[in-house]
């Protein structure tokens, strides 16, 4: 265990059924930085996403969060995460306070009021607090999500694809709240599609394809693993979406 | 342990309690069904039927309590299947937070929601001349066998909350729950029933719970059928509960 990686993941497997959704993946996140797991629909991510969180087993391989193995420090790991999913997980009968409240009495911090004002403040929805969730818009709940996730300050996040059907007002405002939460030493895993996010958000980027890590590192690093040809033909540098579909091969997944 | 346990199961209640408090037409929807059959029984069909010396509402409203909490438990299955698939039931699971308190505060909102339904039907029966000389042990006798009743049921009902995939499956289960009681000696005494039919109507839950409650209402001797009722309740909990929390912890490491 190697406490300057906050998550490392060696040889992970996983399948349904016959389908072999992760095939060995290994990964490693340092503390404070942010990682983006990039891939294509059905890549795997979320099934990544998911055993990290403690929701899913994996069939082989290992992996520690916050220095604590998944698979037998469930109850330490939990202690150190917080999970945004794919789809908003807010209580839609609840208002917005409510909900953050909910969570800050679940994780026992104290103050509970006090934490989930200064959150909805911090998330530009103390007009909405006490409002029904089910009142409001995508890019609310989306940012109410996430503001839940962060209540109790735990040291890692993982965010699984948190821009998906957003607006692209509400997407620049999610990055700007991840920007902010790695500033504060937070350690940030966040799945994407998109390359331009993984672009400008991540420290790091991790390309799963296929159930396999690819390509691991920073933007600089993957931009070098174009041929240099290319680089000499084209004048401007390489976008990263260049990158990628350079290394993981134009012509969908292979047999 | 237990305190975190105790902490985060009281944290869900409250939260399951406000979603009742927030739709309380779950409460009077739960109550409409065994309250129609209370009246279509007592006002239609039950001058038709013979128990007896005792008046027929006195009769029936045992067997219409257990038909209360059948269709009361629908929600418990709706509420947590909803959860299960809005994904805060994930989030919960991520947290630290005791594993069965996730399940726990579903069912304590169930007994707490199912009392009050348990009582709306109760006032009814009062109204429609439902009369009973029993003294407050008898009544604790009662509300202390529909409480085990409505736990035990409950915990049946996390079973497709968990693991339905839609609406209707989560909601079709309890059908079977709201018939069971007409094939039991809650509506009509089993004597008259032909052979399989009594056989089956004397060996199945319903009979005994229906009959002890009826002798502690009536002031009677109650006798083994009480013994029969508990276990059956019981028996009843220990499965269910074994079975949910397994659907429970399979689904994470």
């Amino acid at each position: 265990m190697s406490t300057a990686h906050v998550i490392e993941t060696v040889g992970l497997t996983k399948s349904y059924g016959d389908h072999r959704v992760l095939r060995g993946v290994d990964l490693s996140v340092p503390r404070g930085s942010v990682l983006a797991l990039l891939g294509s629909n059905g890549a795997g991510k979320t099934t990544a996403v998911k055993i990290l969180a403690t929701l899913l087993k994996a069939d082989g391989g290992t992996a520690t969060v916050n220095g604590h193995d998944v698979a037998t420090r469930a109850a330490d790991v939990r202690a150190s995460i917080s999970l945004t999913g794919q789809f908003a997980a807010v209580d839609e009968v609840l208002t917005g306070r409510e909900n953050l409240v909910l969570v800050a009495r679940l994780r026992r911090v104290p103050d509970a009021g006090a934490v989930a004002d200064g959150l909805l403040d911090r998330f530009g929805l103390t007009d909405a607090a006490g409002r029904r969730v089910a009142t409001y818009s995508g890019g609310m709940r989306r940012r109410l999500d996430i503001a839940m996730s962060l209540v109790g300050s735990p040291p890692v996040l993982f965010l699984d694809e948190p821009t998906t059907g957003l607006d692209p007002q509400s997407r620049l405002e999610v990055w700007r709240t991840v920007r902010d939460l790695a500033g504060q030493g937070i350690t940030v895993l966040l799945t994407t599609q998109y390359l331009d996010e993984a672009e400008q958000l991540a420290d790091r980027i991790a390309i799963l394809h296929e159930g396999r890590i690819i390509a691991d590192g920073t933007l600089a690093e993957l931009k070098r693993l174009l041929p240099a040809a290319t680089v000499e033909y084209v004048e401007k540098q390489p976008t990263l979406e260049d990158v990628y579909l350079a290394i993981v091969g134009h012509d969908g997944p292979r047999p | 342990m237990p305190t975190a346990f105790v902490h985060d199961s009281t944290v869900l209640l409250g939260r399951s309690l406000r979603h009742i408090l927030r739709s309380p037409d779950t409460i009077i929807t739960t109550a409409i069904t065994p309250i129609t059959m209370l009246l279509l029984f007592v006002y239609v069909f039950g001058g038709a039927i013979d128990v007896g010396r005792a008046a027929y509402v006195d009769y029936l409203l045992p067997g219409i309590l257990l038909v209360t909490v059948a269709s009361g438990i629908a929600y418990t299955a709706f509420r947590l299947f909803t959860d299960v698939s809005s994904g805060i039931f994930e989030r919960f699971q991520s947290m630290p937070i005791a594993r069965s308190a996730l399940l726990w505060g579903h069912v304590l909102t169930s007994v707490v929601a199912n009392l009050v339904s348990l009582v709306l039907v109760v006032l009814v029966a009062l109204a429609m001349g439902f009369r009973s000389g029993a003294g407050v042990l008898a009544w604790l006798a009662v509300l202390g066998i529909m409480l085990l009743f409505t736990t035990a049921l409950t915990w049946l009902a996390v079973i497709p909350g968990l693991t339905a995939t839609s609406v209707d499956g989560v909601s079709g289960f309890s059908y079977p729950l709201v018939f069971l009681p007409f094939v039991s000696s809650a509506f009509v005494p089993t004597a008259g029933m032909p052979g399989p039919v009594r056989w089956f109507a004397e060996h199945q839950p319903v009979t005994p719970i229906v009959d002890t409650l009826r002798a502690l209402l009536a002031e009677q001797p109650v006798g083994d059928g009480l013994w029969t009722a508990l276990a059956w309740c019981v028996g009843l909990l220990v499965v269910a509960y074994a079975l949910a929390m397994r659907i429970h912890r399979s689904r994470t490491s």
